[in-house]
């Protein structure tokens, strides 16, 4: 069973890389190698120039800010540590290991600044529209249906683009039948004279609210007018509408156009957004891809109050327009008593799975403060090249080598278990990574490799941890047997604290950090997590089965387990619980140490485990040995100077007294 | 007789030979003091010596180049700006992008592009310069702080609900941090240009020390559970022991762990010069080497330190010294003192004397 679960790993590697082979046009598929990093591999460089719309300064602040936007956004997509930093003044060069297609382009590129504006008129997407020509607003029925109210009511106010209070639902209708004059007046007049033009108006406007109709002055009209949602240049969007006046803008899809009143909820307000099909009014999933918005507190109370006030509008105004880099994404209206008070909000429209996908990425990472242009695309070599890693790789080889010598040294045969395990891992390791750079693009660096080196000796440090348990439970001389069992238990506990200790690093630096440290997070968790593995699945299973084997069982002098060896020095007596007490000194080599207790001529005096006089701390334990010695007092000696046998503590006395004597004798001499 | 590790393995575990270890703990402080005084001076005095990739730095584009071999580049900069790290790579077709350390100087500056041109046989007008910002930035570097501090109080927290001691914790915390010290004290003292790669070396550092002193501490812990419920060992000489008992696998562990990392600290600073792999190793290997011996020398010491704080334990302490105090004007044999002084696990079993032990009639 637990060999089945190792293998699967590599079978379904195996099925990947035939199945879904890597290859130049497949540069995501699987593949029987661990796709390479940066440094190893080259990758693609990308030159983002930052542009302004409305001539606004490029302040460094902004820049910053815009590197840490992009590195959030590159990194959600899988651990591939990609390389970015600001060119000069207005210049962001971000590599990319690998190739890169179109998608990861627009993730990184895309301002994403979201916005929340109420809308004022809702039109048809033409310059010069026919009336007839009504927007189908995607908005629903309603919507249309109160649009063809607007067209009534507008007809009274024809022509009075000027009055402010006038009711210009319907702006396009108006700009189709009066228009010829106005735009010939108006030719002259680039975009952003009109927009400095809507600017200065604004500020003599006090609106009474975001919805306030009274925005719509004739600058705003006449801009309005002018915009052909056709045209696909107006369909790009960009980051620099300023979100205290009011915006004429198109849907993304070009279908309609709308005027929409000042920012109510900022994308900033975002706490998080997440991709997945829709649920319908009845709590069914659809079959349409939505993205999910989460609020700040702050956002969830300017979103209830814009709400509340929208309620009490009649349609379109009872509609606001989710804008994404200033254009309308979705135009929800707002079902008749409905207030949204909890924050949450949907955004529907046509999505497919991956445009959510990028979409909620976009905006769970914040907006990009600045505009930025695709200046150039470009191949890039690896810096560091295939030497270093071929030589990182022997050095590797060399260390490994070392450690098995090693082992075998310590642990003679057993120090094959050793091997053998770190071999396995090795295995899982590799294994894994090659699949996890088919599945979420890990992409190893040289940092990596070292790391993975460097987790031999984490690794390899759980079996030394169990094999001295086994020793010491061998010495307090139990069979293998029951040391393999009792040996597992206790080093089992230490194992797991401490490997935890590791896994939760490794998780709080892969979430709480970006670029190479959240790469390395990623590898220890990983090491760590094999390596556990690799002892309760492997290591441990094998004791069990060595134990069993005549060689290990009887302690065999090469096995590593003998217990000859494990006991040789202990000497003395052993409690062997119970009770009972073990004899057996197993004596070819008494330790110079015991040799003098155990040499006492007179009667078997108890040797001690332990007893080593110059290991006593400075204690009152110590004070035995300075008894000023002036008497004579022979060792020998059984009887008191008064002729009475001597009582057990006085004697012992009399023998310490003389030993000291001698020393003191010996070292005169 | 040559040594037999295994059998001073032995004698280790069972108390025959010990190591004071908490004993001579002023020792082991005065010499941690010593060094971190050392390694706070060194960094203050010569600070670290900062990478590209922090600082930012010059960036030279050759295009046109005919051949994109990188040896030409390093040696072009290096006429100019010896000793300073350079990185070359190729973008796109025939262009050749250099990137050093920021050359404030504009004669260096000319000088390089000039020499850029002349190894790459183009026209000085085919090499442009300019300015690029670090590509690990103030924020990178301010998330991966938080992102330690964030992981060092949760291992303490970790360790203290384990060891159910705050004591214990606190004493590996501060070893693990005094270890960091040390290793980044060493590197300046080196004065090797610090990249990313070394800060993931020193957190591999951090992940290390603090895997190793859990291990230790595991043995402390299992050692001194019952340490109250007698009255032959005080705490110190149990931990003692631990630490005793735990030798073989620390020295088996950490030259398993330096094996490999000698191997590329070799490799990478004296066969390949500069790069990610001289800069990591060196890092680790200190770092190792340093966290090892600190699992050892200065975490259980230190916990053995903070205990005194513990009224518990000071009061057993106190009876255990006071009843050894007894013990010995009683006559107990030294053997028997040092045996309970090392807080060896292992029962001494008398001797049975017979009729011996029966008082004589008198006569």
């Amino acid at each position: 069973m637990t060999i089945f679960t190792m293998l699967l790993p590599l079978a379904v590697l195996v099925a990947g890389s035939q199945l879904d082979a890597r290859s130049e046009e497949n540069p995501d598929g699987a593949s029987l190698a661990p796709a390479l990093a940066l440094d190893l591999q080259g990758g693609t460089q990308i030159v983002l120039q930052a542009v302004t719309s409305d001539g606004s300064e490029i302040t460094p602040e902004a820049m910053d800010e815009a590197v840490g936007v992009i590195r959030q956004r590159v990194d959600a997509n899988g651990v591939t540590e990609a390389d970015i930093a600001v060119q000069g003044d207005r210049q962001i060069i971000v590599e990319i290991p690998g190739e890169v297609d179109d998608e990861t382009i627009a993730l990184i590129s895309k301002a994403a600044q979201m916005k929340f504006r109420p809308v004022l008129t809702v039109g048809s997407p033409l310059a010069t529209a026919d009336p007839s020509a009504e927007a189908e607003g995607e908005s629903g029925d309603e919507a249309d249906s109160e649009n063809a109210d607007g067209q009534g009511e507008n007809a009274n106010a024809d022509g009075e683009n000027a009055n402010a209070d006038g009711e210009n639902a319907n702006a396009d209708g108006e700009n189709a039948n009066g228009e010829g004059s106005a735009e010939e007046g108006n030719a002259a007049t680039s975009d952003e004279e009109l927009l400095q033009q809507i600017a200065d108006e604004q500020e003599e406007l006090d609106p009474t609210d975001p919805s306030d109709l009274a925005q719509i002055t004739p600058a705003v009209q006449e801009l309005a007018d002018r915009t052909d949602c056709t045209d696909p240049a107006n369909l790009e969007g960009g980051g620099g509408d300023n979100p205290n006046l009011p915006l004429v803008t198109c849907d993304q899809t070009g279908v309609a156009k709308y005027i929409l009143g000042p920012v109510e909820v900022a994308g900033t307000e975002l706490t998080s957004a997440s991709s997945g099909l829709g649920v319908g009014a009845n709590g069914v999933q659809t079959n349409e891809w939505v993205v999910n918005l989460t609020f700040n507190d702050e956002g969830t109370a300017a979103f209830r109050e814009t709400t509340e006030r929208l309620q009490s509008l009649e349609s379109p105004r009872n509609q606001f327009a989710i804008t994404l880099d200033g254009l309308v994404v979705s135009a929800p209206s707002l079902s008749p008593g409905v207030i949204i008070t909890n924050g949450q909000a949907e955004i529907s429209g046509t999505f497919t799975r991956d445009s959510a996908a990028t979409l909620a990425n976009q905006l769970s990472f914040g907006s990009l403060p600045l505009t930025f242009e695709v200046q150039s695309q470009n191949q890039i070599s690896a810096t560091l090249g295939t030497e270093q890693l071929q030589r990182g790789l022997f050095a590797g080889l060399i260390g490994l080598i070392l450690v098995v010598v090693y082992s075998l040294f310590q642990y003679r045969t057993l120090g094959g278990l050793t091997i053998a395990s770190l071999i396995v891992a090795g295995v899982m390791t590799y294994v894994v990574i090659a699949l996890l750079s088919w599945g979420m693009g890990y992409r190893l660096s040289l940092p990596g490799v070292a790391g993975l080196i460097v987790a031999i000796g984490f690794t390899a440090d759980s079996f030394i941890v169990y094999f001295e348990r086994i020793r010491d439970e061998l010495r307090d001389g139990r069979s293998l047997r029951l040391a393999v069992q009792r040996g597992w238990v206790r080093a089992r506990r230490t194992i797991y604290a401490a490997k935890s200790v590791n896994l939760l690093s490794a998780i709080i630096l892969y979430f709480m950090t970006v670029g190479g440290v959240r790469g390395f997070a990623f590898t220890l968790g990983l090491t760590t997590v094999i390596d556990i593995l690799v002892v309760i699945w492997f290591t441990h299973p094998m004791m069990e089965l060595l134990a069993k084997v005549p060689f290990f069982r009887d302690g065999h002098k090469w096995s590593g387990l003998s217990p000859d060896r494990l006991r040789l020095s202990s000497g003395g007596p052993r409690y062997k619980g119970a009770g009972r007490v073990e004899w057996e000194p197993g004596s070819t080599q008494v330790p110079s140490e015991s040799v003098e207790v155990a040499d006492e001529p007179a009667e078997r005096t108890p040797a001690y485990a332990g007893a080593q006089a110059q290991s006593v701390p400075s204690g009152g334990a110590a004070s035995g040995g300075a008894v000023p010695g002036g008497g004579a007092a022979p060792a020998s000696a059984t009887r008191a100077p008064d002729g009475r046998r001597m009582t057990i503590a006085e004697r012992r006395a009399a023998e310490r007294k003389a030993a000291s004597e001698a020393a003191k004798n010996e070292e005169q001499l | 007789m040559a040594f037999n590790f295994a059998q001073w393995g032995n004698d280790l575990y069972t108390g025959h030979r010990s190591y004071p270890i908490m004993q001579k703990r002023r020792i082991w402080f005065s010499i941690v003091a010593l060094f971190s005084a050392a390694s706070i001076a060194i960094i203050a005095m010569q600070g670290l010596n900062l990478g590209i990739d922090f600082r930012g730095g010059s960036e030279f584009t050759v295009s046109g180049a005919t051949t994109t071999d990188e040896d030409p580049a390093v040696d072009a900069v290096h006429s100019v700006a010896p000793n300073q790290e350079v990185l070359v790579s190729q973008v796109g077709d025939g262009a050749v992008r250099v990137q050093t350390a920021e050359l404030t100087d504009d004669t260096e500056l000319n000088a390089v592009r000039d020499a850029l041109a002349e190894a790459y046989a183009v026209p000085a007008s085919e090499v442009t310069s300019g300015f690029i910002g670090p590509t690990w930035g103030e924020s990178v570097s301010q998330k991966a702080l938080i992102g330690t501090l964030v992981f060092v109080a949760a291992a303490a927290a970790f360790m203290a609900l384990y060891f159910r001691a705050w004591r214990m914790a606190l004493a590996g915390i501060l070893a693990v941090l005094l270890d960091l010290l040390v290793s980044a004290g060493v590197y300046a003292a080196v004065g090797w240009e610090v990249t990313p790669s070394t800060i993931i070396g020193f957190l591999t550092i951090l992940g290390f020390s603090l895997y190793d002193k859990v291990v230790v501490f595991d043995k402390v812990r299992e050692n001194t559970a019952t340490v109250l419920e007698q009255s032959r060992s005080t705490y110190a000489e149990r931990a003692n022991l631990a630490v005793n008992q735990t030798f073989v696998r620390s020295i088996n562990t950490s030259v398993v762990a330096l094996l490999p990392v000698a191997g590329i600290l070799f490799v990478g600073a004296f066969l390949l010069g500069a790069g990610t792999l001289k800069d990591l190793s060196l890092s680790l290997f200190v770092g190792i080497a340093v966290g090892a011996a600190s699992s050892i020398f200065l975490a259980p010491p230190l916990d053995v330190m903070f205990r005194q704080g513990d009224a518990k334990i000071r009061e057993h302490t106190a009876k255990v010294l006071a009843a050894r105090e007894g013990l010995a004007s009683e006559g107990a044999s030294d053997a028997a003192l040092a045996a309970a002084a090392a807080g060896t696990s292992q029962l001494i079993p008398g001797s049975h004397q017979g009729q011996r032990a029966q008082p004589r009639r008198r006569r």
